[in-house]
């Protein structure tokens, strides 16, 4: 009697490492964006603050559609009408590309926050130490500000991260896509959905202990 | 010297110093009193330049504050500044407050700024709050914290804006104290103050000022009791 054969086999422990390969591949392409992304809002955030009209009237509304258009639709949109102006990106590089953007529209807005949190008797004071603009914004106002929107600022982190598998719709195997591969393999979707969410909250659960860590010294 | 010539500043329509001639003399206390809007305040932030003018000169030791050529960065050391709100630095403790400037203003080396700042910090009473935060001092304490802060910079002015207005009533005689010792180590000192027992004793000479007018100046005998102008009569009924 012939053995039936399965297309299917169940979850073993080189697809954990799979997955554990795909996590690292979220987190990556997370740190990279959140980084730049953080840096890039950051300095958004300062025009806004002291660009007044022109940043109102150009950085804003851009700035505005990366906010508000959902991100699955930008990703789909520039991966696939980017080459049309000669940007052929791989999925990884059109999603850091996206994911950068994304955050630094959410930081913008948060960073603008932080500056506009020192009162301007602080800056006064600063400044009537001889510190210059950009002393004063260094030394004073981005550390004070920098702690008055640090959980908002978490919040856009966590966010991003968990966003972040949605650059499994360019191919880009990161730890969602990883899991969608292996159910259609195991048909065993209850246990690897468990496995990847136990990966997302394994990434970001140190950071918000981290960040509420943080955030007690400083109320100290 | 600090020389004030024909001063006019406006915020917008308001005409908030209407005119003012000054002089003030190296080593001299100067008070500034008069009722709020009256450009008390104001005017001390044209001195160094934290509020633009309109109109006249400021000179400090023959320097041009308001010329474009003028260093403010420079020139505002030579003019320490205490506000009404302390505007200590949260995120530092109080030593690091005071050394923060000398270290990145005046370029000193760590271990010098923490020195000068240790050294005006005990000056004013503060050498066993070193490693505190700000938070955890009272009002009167971080208006000295303040007060070293401006110090550490060696200024050779001091310009106080109503330092002891925002404190609690308790709090204001240290704060008061620690002005009184720099006025005897001589140090040249304009006060914006509502506090007339400090401007009688302490000062060499009361300006009153009224709706941006310099109504009256002279030595505190003149201004308190046998002052010249009505306003400056008025004024003082009311608040003595």
């Amino acid at each position: 009697m012939q053995e039936s054969m399965s297309f299917f086999t169940g979850f073993g422990l080189n697809d954990l490492w799979f997955l554990g390969e795909a996590a690292l591949k979220t987190l990556w392409i997370s740190v990279l964006s959140i980084s730049i992304g953080t840096l890039l809002g950051t300095f958004f955030g300062w025009l806004l603050h002291e660009g007044k009209w022109v940043a109102t009237f150009t950085i804003a509304p851009i700035l505005d559609v990366f906010r508000s258009v959902p991100l699955i639709i930008q990703l789909v949109l520039f991966y696939n009408f980017a080459p049309i102006i000669g940007l052929n990106f791989d999925p990884f590089a059109s999603g850091v590309v996206i994911l950068t953007l994304y955050t630094a529209a959410l930081v913008a807005s948060v960073a603008r926050g932080g500056i506009e949190s020192v009162p301007p008797s602080m800056r006064r004071a600063s400044r009537s130490l001889g510190m210059s603009y950009w002393q004063d914004l260094f030394h004073v106002v981005l550390p004070i500000g920098g702690r008055a929107v640090f959980p908002a600022w978490v919040g856009v982190v966590l966010g991003v991260m968990k966003d972040s598998a949605l650059v499994s719709v360019l191919g880009y195997v990161e730890l969602l896509k990883a899991s969608q591969v292996l159910i259609t393999r195991t048909q065993e979707p209850l246990l690897i959905l468990a496995i990847a969410g136990a990966f997302y909250f394994a990434l970001s659960y140190p950071i918000s202990r981290y960040a509420h860590k943080f955030e007690q010294r400083w109320s100290k | 010297m600090i020389q004030v010539r024909g001063l006019h500043k406006h915020f917008g329509d308001l005409h908030v110093l209407k005119g003012i001639d000054l002089d003030v003399n190296k080593g001299e206390v100067l008070s500034v009193i008069g009722s709020s809007g009256s450009g008390k305040s104001t005017l001390l932030y044209c001195l160094n330049s934290l509020e633009q003018i309109q109109k006249g000169s400021v000179h400090v030791d023959g320097i041009d504050v308001h010329a474009k050529q003028t260093d403010v960065n420079k020139l505002r050391q030579k003019l320490g500044m205490v506000f009404q709100q302390w505007n200590s630095f949260p995120h530092l403790t109080v030593l690091e407050n005071v050394a923060l400037a000398p270290r990145i203003v005046s370029g000193k080396s760590k271990e010098e700024a923490y020195a000068m700042a240790e050294k005006q910090l005990k000056h004013v009473g503060l050498g066993d709050k070193l490693k505190n935060y700000p938070s955890s001092l009272s009002g009167g304490q971080q208006q000295r914290l303040a007060i070293a802060r401006a110090l550490a910079m060696e200024p050779e002015y001091m310009l106080f804006d109503e330092a002891t207005s925002a404190l609690d009533p308790e709090k204001v005689g240290e704060v008061l104290d620690t002005m009184r010792l720099l006025a005897e180590e001589g140090m040249t000192m304009i006060c914006v103050t509502h506090e007339m027992g400090f401007a009688k004793e302490v000062s060499d000479r009361v300006a009153y000022f009224h709706e941006g007018i310099m109504e009256e100046i002279g030595p505190p005998e003149q201004i308190f009791q046998a002052p010249q102008s009505e306003h400056t009569r008025k004024f003082l009924a009311n608040v003595l």
